[in-house]
């Protein structure tokens, strides 16, 4: 609850800033938020679950670690905020700022008990959006990205509202423990088509914000005109916020509808890993597979879902979207500083990076390994967690499919390592590419971060007991 | 504690090698591998003091690990050295310094990098020659790969990047199986509500049917085959041998296709028995078509490099074949012709190099003529080349004698059929020799140079273990006697 004060309040001081007109005072000060949000929010892990605002909001464990997650990840991201958009553009304090008001959004979405909230945290978090993906004002795909994100997303928050209208209507409350009393309740089983539908468009909203097939057509164009960091930001801060909303939301309130849901969320997922896996082959620019990859990342942490494994599928989600957030934010730290100098997204783009810049070169490698979740990194572990669940609930098709899935996507996260250490440079001049010592503090740090997630999982891996 | 040394090790030095640049890069290199090596010797004289046979139970316990890793998930840091690992162990950091030497007369461009990865790969493989616990061994199996495709991928020939990409995927996709399987066994150990666990034992102690046991064996034994290669698993193999720089290709070759024959050993016969003796027959066949198949191609070869690849696939068929024989003799055939085949192979390879090095071309029909100048080279070919072709007094002999008895024991036409590896290699080798080194000089090798100091310090230790296993080959097999003995005995209960 404090960090959504602090964020709130700290937001608006940070638009003060922006009268200063010294633009260099930013992204220290958002820095120093962040990082106090982070500590703030941290005091509250071990402490009994509480409830806000008449049990719209709860504060335990889970809401913690998922506030840890996004706000860590923001902190990781926003030493790469420089330069994303053209020199001399004005409002700087104002994208600041709309990062950390969606970053309130987000923390709402991790902790509703109430489905207004829930609501309420996905408008927070996607108005943001929409404004900074076009927030590179004179690059007509920037334009185009804000405007199909903002037409499909409002599209999409109508369905869900719609759903949760439907959902209110067969079971008579917003409260999650009590919808899923009001599903159990026999009283209601002749509103049951209602309820199914009302779940059904509830799913089309949130699948759409966590880009999962078949929702998915957004995503490569949005992802692709919106500036590099903010594509970061979108891939990582809201499909962890999504997950963990839509995963309490199936626990808390959907649960005793299992049998309606499983094979639903199921189908979604199995169309994910495919969409995803075999869309990001094709690609000829990085910052499109990634989209794609994003969408495939979807798909595994969707197995957590299906699972429903209790404290198994919470742990897995949890350690997933970790992996998954900081070799994200590696990989597109690293594309958009490789492109803002070499003005391409390209694979030849990387060509001959290890030459000029080792310390990128590595740090991409250990992105697109744990990505592609080979050992020794986080990713492979977030993979092992998630299947493991499923495996544990009976679930071996489904994990056999994922796993032909994840050999697909060895192919096309190996092709930018074959880029950076075996192609030559297309030009030998090539100038290495200037990253700041602190950029390159954070990019160490963010490796570090992914082996020790591979090396060390237990640390990470019992989150909720 | 010593095993966690030496698997650690490597890797910490690696790290270090990170601040040296050039000469000192490799210099550091071969130190902290000679470090290793020393450590590994005092290890398995240590451990042979107190390892008379038959007494497998006690091998374990003095060097090994086990606290908790993922304690949630029931998974340990298992690690321990008995008579297998700890022979294997001594292979891979007696041949690693050797391998870091003969890479001197390279240049290798950004070498502190390419040694820091030769180290970092060392790590790997000990730990999977280390490894107790079912999820901590596929770690360190993955984790020998990533090493080991950059350093095939960086530095290797024109080829290279389309080549180690197959290699890497083919290793990859086959690994991905045996962690199915595991995961699979994993599943199963839930006996009693006691909790998961993926410890050895524990996979030992498990009671599966036969139908289980048929699939997990060949989920399982896909990765081994990929890795060894054994037919038809082979297709990734000649082509990386050949394309990899000399260094990788001794590491491929020398230490990590002992990884495929390691795992058969400790993690597919003991886990499934009955699932090895009703798919047992069929593994025997695909190998000895291997042996037999590697061998015919091995004399078409007109590079060679690429003959020694294919003479390699021919070997580890028919290592493969006395694994699967289940005999005594069998399995102690192959755990001796795994530190035969890579003292052999890796000293093939690098005469090979310096061959192509000094002369410019490894086309067996440019060459001719080169002992007249190269007494010394000669010498040392001719002796790593009986040892390949198992001469009697050689290390060769014994391994491949054992091997084809337990083979025979398991089924004498297949051990008739099997035994003519030994006169096909002799075959292609032998050839090879007499085209290369005698017959009248080519325009290639009219000015070539002997052997330098620094290459003798490579070939010499090699030679002197040809002689050593080849004479008193009960050296190594008294230390792994108890421990074929333990797998034996769980492979027939």
């Amino acid at each position: 609850m404090t960090s959504i004060i602090l964020l709130s309040v700290l937001g608006i001081v940070n638009l003060f800033f922006g009268f200063l007109k010294s633009n260099k005072i930013l992204l220290p000060a958002a820095m120093v938020i962040l990082a106090l949000v982070f500590g703030v929010n941290l005091i509250d892990w071990n402490a009994d679950p509480r409830s806000y605002f008449n049990e719209m909001l709860t504060i335990d464990r889970y809401s913690v670690a998922f506030t840890g997650i996004v706000v860590l990840t923001t902190l990781l991201l926003i030493p790469f905020s420089q330069k994303y958009v053209r020199e001399g553009q004005e409002n700087l304090a104002e994208y600041y700022s709309l990062l950390l008001f969606s970053l309130v959004g987000a923390i709402m979405m991790v902790s509703y008990d109430n489905l207004l909230m829930l609501f309420v945290g996905i408008e927070i978090l996607s108005v943001s959006m929409y404004v900074v993906a076009g927030s590179d004002k004179r690059n007509v795909r920037s334009n185009e990205a804000a405007l199909k994100y903002f037409l499909m997303g409002s599209f999409a928050t109508g369905i869900l509202l719609f759903g949760i209208a439907l959902v209110y209507g067969a079971t008579g409350t917003f409260q999650l423990t009590q919808i899923n009393a009001g599903i159990i309740n026999p009283a209601n089983a002749s509103l049951q088509p209602m309820l199914y539908i009302g779940m059904l468009l509830m799913f089309i909203g949130i699948s759409f914000k966590v880009s999962a097939a078949p929702f998915h057509y957004w995503t490569p164009d949005v992802y692709e005109g919106t500036p590099t960091f903010f594509t970061a930001f979108m891939s990582t801060v809201v499909k962890t916020a999504g997950f963990a909303g839509f995963f309490k939301l199936l626990m808390a309130a959907f649960f005793a509808a299992q049998g309606f849901w499983v094979p639903t969320i199921m189908a979604i997922t199995v169309l994910t890993l495919l969409i995803g896996n075999v869309g990001a082959v094709a690609q000829t620019s990085i910052k499109r597979m990634l989209a794609y990859s994003s969408i495939s990342h979807a798909g595994y942490l969707f197995i957590g879902l299906v699972a429903v494994n209790g404290k198994l599928s919470a742990n897995a989600i949890f350690f997933y979207s970790l992996a998954y957030s900081v070799a994200t934010v590696a990989s597109f730290a690293v594309l958009k500083l490789v492109s803002d100098q070499r003005q391409r997204e390209d694979y030849a783009g990387f060509n001959g990076l290890a030459k000029t810049n080792p310390l990128l070169a590595f740090v991409m490698t250990v992105a697109m390994l744990s990505l592609a979740g080979i050992p020794l990194t986080g990713g492979f572990f977030g993979k092992f967690f998630t299947f493991g669940a499923a495996i544990d609930r009976g679930y071996i098709g489904l994990v056999v499919f994922a796993v032909i899935m994840s050999m697909v996507s060895i192919y096309y996260y190996l092709r930018p390592i074959i880029a950076m250490y075996m192609q030559p440079a297309e030009n030998e001049t090539a100038e290495p590419i200037a990253v700041g010592s602190f950029q390159s503090a954070v990019l160490v740090l963010l490796a570090l971060l992914t082996v020790l997630l591979g090396v060390l999982p237990g640390l990470f891996s019992e989150v909720f007991k | 504690m010593l095993t966690a040394f030496l698997l650690f090790f490597p890797v910490a030095a690696a790290l270090l090698l990170h601040f040296a640049k050039g000469n000192a890069a490799r210099v550091l290199a071969l130190g902290a591998a000679l470090v290793e090596f020393a450590v590994a010797v005092f290890a398995a004289v240590s451990a042979s003091m107190n390892m008379a046979p038959g007494n497998s139970a006690a091998a374990y316990t003095p060097f090994s690990i086990n606290i908790p890793w993922i304690e949630s998930a029931g998974i340990n840091f298992h690690i321990g050295l008995d008579g297998l690992s700890l022979l294997m162990v001594l292979l891979t950091t007696f041949l690693v310094p050797l391998i870091i030497l003969a890479s001197f007369r390279h240049n290798y461009p950004n070498a502190s990098a390419f040694y820091a990865l030769i180290l970092f790969m060392q790590t790997g493989l000990i730990g999977v020659f280390v490894s107790l616990d079912a999820f901590l061994f596929y770690f360190f199996w993955e984790v020998a790969l990533i090493p080991i495709y950059f350093i095939a991928g960086v530095w290797g020939s024109e080829r290279r990047i389309a080549v180690t990409f197959k290699f890497f995927l083919y290793t990859i996709i086959g690994s991905l199986f045996m962690l199915a399987a595991f995961v699979y066994l994993y599943f199963q150990t839930d006996v009693n509500n006691a909790g998961l666990t993926s410890d050895i034992s524990a996979f030992y102690n498990l009671t599966l049917t036969a139908s289980q046991q048929a699939w997990v064996f060949w989920l399982i034994f896909i990765a081994f085959a990929v890795k060894m290669p054994i037919f038809p698993f082979h297709t990734w193999q000649p082509d990386t041998y050949t394309e990899s720089p000399v260094p990788a290709t001794m590491l491929l070759s020398g230490i990590m296709l002992k990884m495929g024959i390691y795992g058969t050993l400790r993690w597919l016969l003991p886990i499934v028995p009955l699932g090895t003796s009703q798919w047992g027959k069929l593994v025997m066949i695909l190998s000895v078509i291997g042996i037999i198949y590697g061998a015919i191609i091995a004399i078409r070869q007109r590079d060679m490099k690429r003959l020694i690849a294919y003479s390699s696939l021919s070997h580890v068929g028919l290592m493969a074949a006395g694994v699967f024989s289940l005999t005594f003799m069998g399995l102690q055939g192959a755990v001796i012709q795994m530190l035969a085949h890579g003292v052999n192979v890796v000293g093939m390879f690098f005469i090979g190099d310096i061959i192509q090095r000094r002369t410019g071309t490894r086309q067996i029909s440019e060459l001719g003529g080169l002992t007249k100048h190269t007494p010394l080279l000669s010498v040392c070919f001719l002796v790593l080349l009986l040892g390949t072709v198992a001469l009697p007094l050689t290390n060769g002999f014994v391994g491949e004698f054992l091997l084809l008895a337990g083979v025979y024991q398991y089924n004498p036409w297949l051990g008739a059929v099997a035994g003519v590896t030994i006169i096909l290699a002799a075959v292609y080798l032998l050839r090879m020799f007499q085209r290369v080194m005698l017959g009248p000089e080519t325009s290639f090798t009219s000015t070539i140079q002997d052997l330098t100091g620094s290459e003798l310090a490579v070939l010499v230790p090699l030679i002197v273990l040809v002689f050593w296993i080849g004479l008193f080959p009960n050296t190594f097999l008294r230390i792994s006697e108890p421990a074929v003995l333990q797998i034996l005995a769980l492979v027939n209960r």
